[in-house]
C-alpha cells in the first residue's frame, strides 16, 4: 500500500482496478464524450474567431455617420388654420455626399475614450475611372494610410506593387486592373460626379477576395479624396476600432450620447452574421450538455453497478469501524477518477483530431481552412469540467453506499 | 461487574414497527458477558441468534432495553459514536469469511487500522504480518484474499477481527462452512485468542460439539434465552 495515499484513495483505486472491464468502458465512453467537446469547441471556436477576423479586417467596429437630411413641411403661416397642412406631401430629400460637422473634434472625443483603439477619418464617395476608350464606376475611398491600415488589413491583401498612397497614388483591385489593362506605375484618370478630376499613379494592386470588391473599390489618399469629392476640409465618416469587439454596441451608443453623430457597430451593420455566431454558440453549448450528461449518466449507472457488487464488502468495512463518510468519499473518488481518467483520454484523442483536422482539411490551394488555436485552457476546462462532472454524479450512488445498513449490506 | 463486556437488560427487538406486519424477534433479553468468557450462542434457524448478535455488534438497535459494551452505555449513542465503538471494542468473523478479494490477506488485515488511521503505516504492515503469522498463514499474506481456501480466508477473517484487539469478538457460525478439520482449526484459534488475550467470545454455531467446548451455551429459542448458562 501506497503510504502517501488515505485510506479512501486506497480503497477506491482498488475497487476501480478490479473491476477493470467495467472501468475501461466507462472511462473509454467518458473519453469520447469529452473528444467530442473538445474537438467541437475548438473547432467552433477557430470557425468564428475567422468569421470575426474576416469581417473585422475589412471593415472598423464603430462607423460614425453624417446625419440624414430630413426634409419637413413648413409650419402654417401665421394666423392660418393648423388644418392648412392636412393635405402636405413631403418629398424624400436627396442624400448628398456632406461632411460629419465638426469631425476632428468628434474625432478627438473619441480618442480620448479608454475603450477606444484607433480613430481613421474617412472620405468615400462615387466617382469614374477612365483608361484610353474603357472607363468604370468606382467607390472612392479616402484614407490617413497611417491609420486605416491599423483597422483594415489592406497591406496583407496587396498583390502587386505597395500601399504607398502620396497625393497622387491609387491603390486599385485585381478585377479592375484587369478590365483597364492596368499595372503598378501606370496612370489613371480620375473623376466625381461634381467635376472634381485628377491623374493618378497605380501605387498598388490588391486582391479582397471578393470580384464585386475587386471591381469597385479603390484607395487613396485622404487630401486626394476630400479635393476629388468636393470635400475639402471634410470627412464622410470616421472608424474607430475598439478593445473589446463585443462591446461595440455599448461604446456605439456612448460615442452617440457624447458627440451626437450617429454611430453604428459591427455588430448592428452585420447583425445576420452576430446572429449565425450566435446560434452556433447556442447550438455548441447544447450539444455540449447533452454529451456531458450523457457522460454524468454513463458513471452514474457504472457506479450504481459498483455499490450493488460491493454492498457486502461496504457493510463489512462499515462493521469494522469505517464511517459513513469515508465510504461516501470512496465512492465519490471513483467518480472523480472516472471523469479525470476519461477526459485525459479524451483531451489526448480530441487533440489529435485537431492536429489531424489541421493537417487533411485544406483549401484547393493547399492553405488551411482556418487557423486552429489548440488552447490549454480549453483542456484544462475539460479536465476541471469532466472531473467535476465525475463527482457530481457518483454522489448518488455514494450517499447510497453510505446509507447502506451493516447488517442487510453482510447478508447480501 | 467491572469486567463485564456485554451487558443486556430487557432487550426487545421488533422489525416493521407501527405496521400491521410488526414482528417481534427479541423478547426481552438479559445477558451478561465477562471479559475472558467464551460463550455460545445456540438455536434453531430464525430464532433470533443473529439479531441477538448484530444488537450486541452495535450493527442494529434494540426497540427497547438497554446494552452496554465494555461498561459504555450505547443505547443514547448517534451513529457516528457507534461506529468509533464498534471499531475499537469489537471484531467480527461471519459465516462467510467476507474479506475484500481485491487485497491481499495481509492489507485485509490492516484495513481497520487503516480505517481508522487514515494512512498506512509501518506498525500496521507488521502487526498484520504478527496476526497472520498466528494463524498461520505467513506464507500466504502477499496473496489476493479471492485466492485463497475457505479455511484460509477465515483464519485471516479472524486475524482481521483481531487487529485492534478488541475485548469482544463476535463469530456469526464461523465453521458453517468449512469442513470438519478446517472448523476445527478455526476454533482453535478462537479459543487460543480468549485465553492468550482474555477476549471475550459470542460464538454462534449449529454444532452441538463445538458448543460443548466453550466455556458457557446459551440457547435462543422464539426470541428468548431459554438456557442463559449452562456453564462447562
Amino acid at each position: 500500500m501506497n503510504p502517501w495515499l488515505p485510506f479512501e484513495w486506497i480503497v477506491a483505486l482498488r475497487f476501480l482496478r478490479e473491476g477493470r472491464v467495467q472501468t475501461l468502458f466507462i472511462v473509454s465512453g467518458i473519453a469520447i464524450g469529452v473528444a467530442v467537446i473538445v474537438f467541437m469547441s475548438a473547432l467552433l471556436t477557430g470557425l468564428q474567431a475567422n468569421f470575426v477576423h474576416r469581417v473585422l479586417t475589412a471593415q472598423a467596429h464603430i462607423q460614425l455617420l453624417p446625419p440624414k437630411e430630413v426634409a419637413r413641411a413648413l409650419g402654417p403661416p401665421p394666423g392660418a388654420s393648423p388644418d392648412t397642412l392636412e393635405g402636405a406631401a413631403v418629398q424624400a430629400p436627396l442624400q448628398r455626399l456632406k461632411s460629419i460637422d465638426q469631425w476632428q473634434a468628434v474625432a478627438t472625443e473619441i480618442r480620448a475614450m479608454p475603450e477606444v483603439l484607433v480613430v481613421s477619418p474617412e472620405a468615400t464617395g462615387s466617382a469614374l475611372v477612365v483608361r484610353g476608350d474603357a472607363s468604370r464606376a468606382i467607390t472612392l475611398i479616402g484614407v490617413d494610410p497611417e491609420l486605416y491600415f491599423r483597422i483594415v488589413a489592406l497591406p496583407d491583401d496587396i498583390v502587386h506593387g505597395s500601399t504607398r498612397l502620396t497625393n497622387s497614388d491609387i491603390l486599385v483591385g485585381t478585377e479592375l486592373a484587369s478590365d483597364l489593362g492596368l499595372s503598378v506605375g501606370d496612370k489613371l484618370r480620375v473623376s466625381s460626379a461634381n467635376g472634381g478630376a485628377n491623374t493618378l499613379t497605380v501605387a498598388g494592386i490588391f486582391d479582397l477576395g471578393n470580384k464585386g470588391a475587386n471591381q469597385r473599390t479603390t484607395y487613396v489618399a485622404l487630401h486626394t479624396a476630400q479635393s476629388l469629392l468636393g470635400l475639402t476640409g471634410g470627412v464622410s465618416s470616421i472608424d474607430v476600432t475598439i478593445k473589446d469587439i463585443y462591446a461595440a454596441e455599448t461604446v456605439a451608443r456612448r460615442i452617440t450620447a457624447a458627440t451626437g453623430v450617429e454611430a453604428d457597430s459591427w455588430i448592428t451593420t452585420n447583425a445576420q452574421f452576430f446572429s449565425a455566431v450566435q446560434a452556433q454558440t447556442t447550438a455548441n453549448t447544447t450539444i455540449r450538455f447533452f454529451v456531458g450528461l450523457s457522460v454524468a449518466f454513463g458513471i452514474a449507472s457504472v457506479l450504481v453497478v459498483s455499490v450493488v457488487q460491493k454492498s457486502r464488502e461496504i457493510g463489512i468495512l462499515r462493521a469494522m469501524g469505517v464511517s459513513r463518510g469515508q465510504v461516501l468519499r470512496v465512492f465519490l473518488l471513483q467518480g472523480g477518477l472516472l471523469g479525470l481518467a476519461g477526459s485525459i483520454g479524451g483531451s489526448a484523442i480530441g487533440m489529435l483530431a485537431l492536429v489531424l483536422w489541421q493537417r487533411y482539411a485544406r483549401n484547393p490551394d493547399g492553405t488551411p481552412l482556418f487557423a486552429l488555436a489548440i488552447e490549454p485552457g480549453l483542456v484544462i476546462a475539460a479536465l476541471l469540467l469532466a472531473t467535476l462532472t465525475g463527482l457530481v454524479a457518483a454522489f448518488a450512488p455514494a450517499l447510497r453506499a453510505a446509507r447502506l445498513d451493516p447488517v442487510v449490506a453482510i447478508r447480501g | 461487574m467491572d469486567d463485564a463486556v456485554v451487558h443486556l437488560r430487557g432487550v426487545h427487538k421488533s422489525f416493521n414497527v407501527g405496521l400491521p406486519n410488526e414482528t417481534e424477534v427479541l423478547h426481552g433479553i438479559d445477558l451478561l458477558l465477562r471479559r475472558g468468557e467464551f460463550c455460545a450462542v445456540m438455536g434453531p434457524s430464525g430464532s433470533g441468534k443473529s439479531t441477538l448478535l448484530n444488537i450486541v455488534g452495535l450493527l442494529d438497535r434494540p426497540t427497547s432495553g438497554t446494552l452496554s459494551i465494555c461498561g459504555e452505555e450505547t443505547t443514547a449513542l448517534d451513529d457516528r459514536a457507534l461506529t468509533r465503538l464498534r471499531g475499537h471494542s469489537i471484531g467480527f468473523v461471519f459465516q462467510h469469511h467476507c474479506l475484500m478479494p481485491a487485497f491481499t490477506a495481509q492489507e485485509n488485515v490492516m484495513m481497520p487500522l487503516l480505517g481508522e488511521a487514515g494512512f498506512p503505516n509501518d506498525a500496521m504492515a507488521t502487526r498484520a504480518a504478527q496476526l497472520l503469522d498466528s494463524v498461520g498463514l505467513t506464507k500466504w499474506r502477499d496473496n489476493l484474499a479471492g485466492e485463497m481456501s475457505g479455511g484460509q480466508q477465515q483464519r485471516v477473517a479472524v486475524a482481521r477481527a483481531l487487529a485492534m484487539s478488541p475485548p469482544l469478538l463476535l463469530a456469526d457460525e464461523p465453521t458453517g462452512n468449512l469442513d470438519t478439520k478446517s472448523a476445527d482449526a478455526v476454533f482453535e484459534l478462537l479459543r487460543s485468542v480468549n485465553r492468550e488475550h482474555g477476549t471475550a467470545i459470542l460464538f454462534v454455531t449449529h454444532n452441538e460439539a463445538l458448543a460443548t467446548r466453550c466455556d458457557r451455551i446459551i440457547k435462543v429459542v422464539d426470541g428468548l434465552l431459554v438456557d442463559p448458562g449452562s456453564v462447562h
